[in-house]
This record gives structure tokens, C-alpha cells and sequence, in this order.
């Protein structure tokens, strides 16, 4: 056939992977008062819980703070900790994505400084990505760096900063300033910094989610200085870096298993003996999750592999957002409610938390519209 | 999972032979009711039909998992041949030790409602009963059925279609699909016999389903092939269409569909003899709901894609759509089988819902 067809192998879970499983199980059963419904917590304590078990970077090398773990247990771990609520943030961006861009790109120095606090739940990362008109067009940053003695000068702003509030560093994107030359190559210039969030001239202010939530920050960088030390990788490669980095984002099961606590309340709601449209409702949406969860532990099989699954990872998410987008809608069908917030009903509060929240979905990570572009170069397309 | 080296050259070779034999025209032919001989005695002369059976029945002892990765071949040029039947045909007659054929055989029943009794008469049998919509019935060498006898499930094999009053019938994809009923036949002793170990009408339902899912699988494959194909010749506006984002939005749908429809299908594969037949009813209802899904909305974006042409009888996507609608359906829809992946996961309960996902999944590994 002539077209490319993106690859999900069928992959065995190793013994490791299923001893791993029983680890996390009884891990979760003694924190089971600090697990949560969808509510992103930021919880330091749980993170450096985590990090004492050597479950931050486990697949790390051992002399950056790591387990030299293999990508399959880690798998495990993260979709048992999804799967029950559990509060990642604190160390979850830099465990996925902050910490592998760092060991790909960064220093010696840089990677004996910033990983194996970060396996150890002590550093909290945030991604200074997107910019009030820079939002899919990521290339289109308007946030400059200027080459000064002993390092940058950047100056600029950052939107939709998840945690920055409460993290210690951002990765920030942006670009070295032209000097006011015409930029042919939308991509030139692009660089990566590792910003102390605590540097003067730094100023994070909250945007409230329409759940009334503190999630998301604006932050404004007036003359903040950053020293060579903390340049990431080189001056130019900020779009190659930060592609490999969304690889690493999207790969990971956290785009289908958010809502899971939802669906295991509808199972409840429908009984043991429901009827055949309700089972047949519920079913469709458990054959969606089993075929996500098949196709995301094949993923892992190529990040095993040293396989790059940029395209792959791309079809999952995209899948894995309509199906937890679709949760809800069937629950409103199925079990009719008046959604409430702060409802003393589970369900009652989990519909509509999970409503609210169904449109971020498919934004963050890559717009349902970018990732398709994606699939479609993955295609030949473009 | 590395795929072995033994399965990737007979897949290779699969895909050569069907290439080469099911083309449109052989296609074109069958569907008129002319049986695809030809075609037939090239992939028997393989040997795959019967490879799954133990040497000693004239088998290869081949692994299902290899055959059923055929079947998705098989699907991908919409082979109009009752591969899957002869395979499921041999492995419940074989069971039973029942003299199979070498020619094309089919297998029922293959719908839930249908009954089907033998009963001891003198030194043989007598059947009576029903099996609706039997695949290439009318054209097979012999039948299998598997029937209610005195000691539980007994295997039936008939010469042809036996002594059945035969009600032609066809699906869409004008593949044979023909009811049998019985009226006291009379069959020799050796006609029938006691079903072996793990064969039963529940089994062969669900290795029906699997086997149409995986054959869907493989038609996804080719709708979508031909649509990025198409898209990528056909010139509007000055451009090939493949360079509107419209037109790349609904084409990358569509390949996540096909994906996930090949990876479902792989999980009901993964489970056949590994777990037990409620969890493997489980896996292969996963597969059938999730490729059934994917089948409705990967056929219209095909056609949305190829504009009238792909409406054509000349043109070659409705060989591989007319199928998928059709298959869809059979051994059970997609909406029946999800309410069957929906029972059991509440009967299991709520609280046990993630470990049972996990565990099914796992234990197929």
C-alpha cells in the first residue's frame, strides 16, 4: 500500500511492569484520602512521597537522579495514578517533559542541577509556551532574548502558564532578537531558557478558568536577566527542542484516562443488571478506552525502542479527547441531572466538573485542529 | 511484540497472492454469484485454510494469531472466498473429528436466535431446525454445524448443504449468505460428533466476530488508502484537494479510526486460548464494538473524501465500503456486542472496573 500507516504494535507487559502494578496499588491505598476527582492537584508532600519510591524520573539515568526503570513500568505507574485521581502536578510537567528535554538538550551541569531534584519531587516545572497572540502559532512568539555580558536579557509574556504560581522553574520559549532584520525562517532564533520563576523582574498573575479555578497565569518578564549557565541547548534550536518536548507531552496516557473516576460512576449508577441501551452505551465507551489504553502501551513500546512516536502520539490524543469529551455527553443521556459544582452527590458534581472541563481537552497539549495537521504530514498530506 | 520472521513472509506472501488474484474484476465476477475458483484453489494450494488443525488432521499447526492476521489480508482486497468460514469450519469439525474437505466449507450457525437439533435415529442421526444466513452455503464443498444433541453440542458435517431446503439470501457486499432448514435429514453415524475441548456455538460466535472485525480491519485499511490516494490526484481549484485543511482534518479521522480499528481487532486476537471464554467474550466484543465504530465513520468520511466518483460502481471503494457495511453486522452489530462489554463490566461492578480492564488486558500478554 502506498499510503503510511501509523504503527501500534501489540506490546507484552514485562513481569517488572505487573510487579510495578501491586507496588502502586498499595502506594495508592495509603494515600487513598489525597485522591481526587480531575481537580489537577498541586500536592509537594505527595510529589516527594513519590519521589522517596524513586517513581519521578524513573527511567532516568541513574546519575541524574533516575532508576533506569524501563518505559513500561513507568506506563503502569502513570495510568494507575491517573486512573485513581491522584494529585501529579506538583512534579508531573518536569517528570514528563521538563526532565527528558533537559537530559536531551541540557549541560552536564544543568542535568546534575535540575534532574535529580526533580526525581526527587523537590523541583516543580511549568512550560512558558504559549503568549496572548501566540497560542497554536507557537513559531509566532513575540517574547525576545538579548545576548548581554554573562547572559540574556529577555523581555516579553507568557499566557495559559498552568501552576506557575506554585512551580519553581519554567521552561520558556522564545526567540534572540534580530537586531530588526526582516526573519525569513519563522523558526530562526527560537531558544530555550530554564527561568528561576523567583528572578526580579518576573511577575505571575492569575487567569481564573470558567470553573472559577486558579490553574492558569499570565506572566510578565521586564529585563529578566538569565545567565549563560541556564541557556538550554543552543541558541536557534528552541523549534527542534520544543517539538521533541510535545512528542514527550502527548505520549503519555494522561489524554484518555482524566475522566475515569466518571465512567466508573456511571458503571455504578447503571447496576450490575442494566438494560441493553444503557450497557450497550457504557460498552462502546469501555471498547474506546481498552483500544486507547492498547494503542498508548504500544507508544511506550516505542519510546522503549528509541522510536520517536510523534505521529502516533498524535492519533491517540486526538482519539483519547473525543472519548473523554463524549463522557459526559453520555452520562447527561443515560443518568439525567441538574449539574452542581459542590453537589454532596458524587455523580452530581462529576458531571459537572467533568462538562466544565470537557472543552480544555481538546486546546491543551495541541489543538484537536493542530494535532490532525500533524496526522495529516504523518500522511504526506502536507 | 516484534512480529516473527515466519508470520511477516507469510503475510508478504498472503498480500502478493491476493493482490495478484482479487483483483476487481475476479470481485466483480463473484458478486454476479459465479464462485471465485480460481482465486479459491490459489490460497487453498497455501495451505491456509486448514493450517490451524494439528498434522495429524492434515493442519500445520499454525497459530491462530498468524491466520487471523491473513483475514485482515484477506479484507484488504475483499477476497470474495469463505476464508474465514473454512478456517472456523475446520476447527469445529476437526474437533469432533468429523472428515473435513479440501475444497471451501462453511461453518453455523452464525446467528444467536437460530435452532439447530440432532437426535439419535437407528445407526444414525436425524437434524432438524434452522441456520439462517450462512456464508457461501451454496457454494461450499461442506457444511459444519454445530447442534443441540442429547449429550450437549454435537458437531454436523453435511456434504454441501446436506439435505437442507436452501433460501438463497445475499448481503450488500452480494456475498452468499444462505438459510438452511431442516426438516428431519437423516445422517449417516460418522455425520456427527461430540465438539472437543473449547468448542462450542458460543466459541464459534465469538471467533465469527473476531474474525469480521479483523476483516473490517483490513478493508479500513484499504478505504483509507484509496482516499488518501484519491485526494492526493484529484485537482480542484487549482490544487490537489489533499492540500485543503477541510479535506486533511477529515483524512487524519480517518486514519486514527483505522488505527484504532487494527489495534482493536489485535486485542480479540491477543486473547483467543489465552483467557477464559467470559474474558475472551469481553476482548473480542472490545474489537467488534470498537472496528463496528470506527467502520461507520471511516466509510463516510471515505466517500465524503472521493466525492461522487466514489460513488461509482466502476470505481474500486465501494468493494471494501459495501463490505464493511455489511460485516459490520454480522456475527453480531456492533451496538449488540457493546451491550455485552457493558454487562460484563457492570456485573463486575463499579469498584472493580479498573482491575478488570487491566487484568484483561494484561493476561492476554
Amino acid at each position: 500500500m502506498a499510503t503510511p500507516m501509523f504503527r501500534f504494535d501489540p506490546v507484552e507487559l514485562p513481569p517488572e511492569a505487573l510487579k510495578m502494578r501491586a507496588e502502586v496499588r498499595e502506594f495508592i491505598k495509603e494515600h487513598e484520602h489525597l485522591m481526587g476527582f480531575s481537580k489537577s492537584e498541586f500536592n509537594r508532600d505527595f510529589s516527594r512521597a513519590m519521589g522517596k519510591r524513586g517513581w519521578i524520573g524513573m527511567t532516568w539515568p541513574k546519575r541524574y537522579g533516575g532508576q533506569e526503570r524501563t518505559a513500561f513500568e513507568r506506563f503502569v505507574l502513570i495510568e494507575e495514578m491517573l486512573a485513581a485521581g491522584a494529585p501529579l502536578s506538583a512534579h508531573y510537567t518536569g517528570d514528563r517533559q521538563s526532565g527528558p528535554n533537559i537530559l536531551r538538550f541540557g549541560t552536564e551541569e544543568q542535568k546534575m542541577f535540575f534532574c535529580p531534584q526533580i526525581a526527587a519531587g523537590d523541583l516543580s516545572f511549568c512550560i512558558g509556551m504559549s503568549e496572548p497572540n501566540s497560542g497554536s502559532d507557537v513559531a509566532g512568539t513575540r517574547t525576545r532574548a538579548v545576548k548581554v555580558d554573562g547572559g540574556y536579557r529577555i523581555n516579553g509574556s507568557k499566557l495559559w502558564t498552568s501552576n506557575a504560581h506554585r512551580a519553581d522553574y519554567c521552561i520558556l520559549f522564545c526567540k534572540m532578537a534580530s537586531d530588526g532584520k526582516e526573519e525569513t525562517d519563522r523558526h530562526a532564533g527560537a531558544t530555550q531558557f530554564l527561568l528561576d520563576l523567583k528572578t526580579p523582574g518576573v511577575e505571575i498573575r492569575p487567569v481564573l478558568n470558567l470553573l472559577g479555578e486558579h490553574h492558569f497565569n499570565e506572566i510578565f518578564l521586564t529585563d529578566v536577566f538569565v545567565p549563560d549557565n541556564r541557556l538550554l541547548g543552543k541558541e536557534g534550536n528552541g523549534w527542534n527542542q520544543l517539538t521533541s518536548e510535545l512528542s514527550f507531552e502527548r505520549s503519555a496516557p494522561d489524554r484518555f484516562l482524566v475522566l475515569f473516576q466518571m465512567l466508573r460512576e456511571m458503571v455504578r449508577m447503571a447496576g450490575p443488571t442494566p438494560d441493553k441501551a444503557t450497557a450497550a452505551a457504557l460498552g462502546k465507551l469501555i471498547a474506546q478506552l481498552a483500544t486507547l489504553r492498547s494503542m498508548s502501551l504500544s507508544i511506550a513500546g516505542m519510546l522503549q525502542d528509541g522510536y520517536d512516536p510523534n505521529n502516533e502520539s498524535a492519533v491517540v490524543k486526538d482519539l483519547g479527547t473525543r472519548y473523554e469529551q463524549d463522557i459526559p455527553v453520555v452520562a447527561r443521556q443515560l443518568f439525567p441531572t441538574e449539574p452542581e459544582l459542590e453537589a454532596i452527590d458524587t455523580y452530581v458534581s462529576m458531571i459537572a466538573r467533568s462538562t466544565m472541563n470537557a472543552p480544555r481537552f481538546s486546546i491543551q497539549g495541541g489543538t484537536r485542529e493542530i494535532l490532525r495537521g500533524i496526522i495529516a504530514r504523518g500522511l504526506g498530506l502536507r | 511484540m516484534a512480529m516473527r520472521d515466519e508470520t511477516r513472509m507469510l503475510l508478504e506472501s498472503m498480500n502478493r497472492l491476493f493482490e495478484d488474484k482479487s483483483t476487481k474484476q475476479v470481485i466483480d465476477r463473484a458478486e454476479t454469484g459465479v464462485f471465485a475458483d480460481d482465486l479459491w484453489r490459489a490460497v487453498a494450494e497455501t495451505g491456509v485454510p486448514l493450517a490451524a488443525l494439528p498434522e495429524s488432521a492434515g493442519g500445520a499447526d499454525a497459530e491462530w494469531s498468524d491466520l487471523f492476521a491473513v483475514l485482515r489480508v484477506a479484507g484488504r482486497f475483499s477476497a470474495p472466498i469463505p476464508l474465514a468460514e473454512t478456517m472456523l469450519a475446520g476447527w469445529v469439525g476437526a474437533s469432533a473429528g468429523l472428515e473435513l474437505s479440501d475444497g471451501p466449507m462453511t461453518v453455523g450457525p452464525v446467528r444467536g436466535g437460530d435452532q439447530l437439533s440432532v437426535a439419535r435415529d437407528g445407526n444414525g442421526w436425524v437434524l432438524s431446525g434452522k441456520a439462517s444466513r450462512v456464508p457461501y452455503a451454496s457454494h461450499v464443498a461442506k457444511t459444519i454445524l454445530i447442534a443441540d444433541g442429547p449429550d450437549g453440542e454435537m458437531a454436523v458435517a453435511l456434504e454441501g448443504t446436506g439435505g437442507a431446503e436452501v433460501t438463497l439470501g445475499k448481503n450488500i457486499a452480494n456475498e452468499a449468505r444462505d438459510t438452511l432448514a431442516f426438516t428431519r435429514v437423516r445422517l449417516d453415524a460418522d455425520a456427527v460428533g461430540p465438539l472437543g475441548q473449547g468448542v462450542s456455538r458460543g466459541a464459534l460466535y465469538r471467533r465469527g466476530a473476531l474474525a469480521r472485525a479483523t476483516m473490517m480491519s483490513g478493508a479500513l485499511e484499504r478505504a483509507m488508502d484509496l482516499a488518501v490516494g484519491y485526494a492526493q490526484e484529484r485537482v480542484q481549484f487549482g490544487r490537489p484537494i489533499s492540500k485543503f485543511q477541510a479535506v486533511q482534518q477529515n483524512l487524519a479521522v480517518l486514519a486514527g479510526q483505522t488505527a484504532a480499528a487494527v489495534a482493536a481487532a489485535n486485542l480479540g486476537i491477543q486473547a483467543l486460548g489465552k483467557v477464559d471464554a467470559e474474558r475472551e467474550l469481553f476482548l473480542i466484543g472490545v474489537a467488534k464494538t470498537r472496528v463496528g465504530e470506527a467502520a461507520t465513520l471511516a466509510c463516510e468520511i471515505a466517500h465524503q473524501v472521493h466525492g461522487a466518483i466514489g460513488f461509482t460502481k466502476e470505481y474500486a471503494l465501494q468493494l471494501s465500503t459495501r463490505r464493511l457495511w455489511s460485516w459490520r453486522e454480522e456475527f453480531g452489530s456492533d451496538p449488540e456486542w457493546a451491550a455485552r462489554v457493558g454487562s460484563y463490566a457492570c456485573a463486575n461492578g463499579a469498584d472493580g472496573l479498573w482491575e478488570m480492564l487491566t487484568a484483561a488486558q494484561t493476561a492476554i500478554a
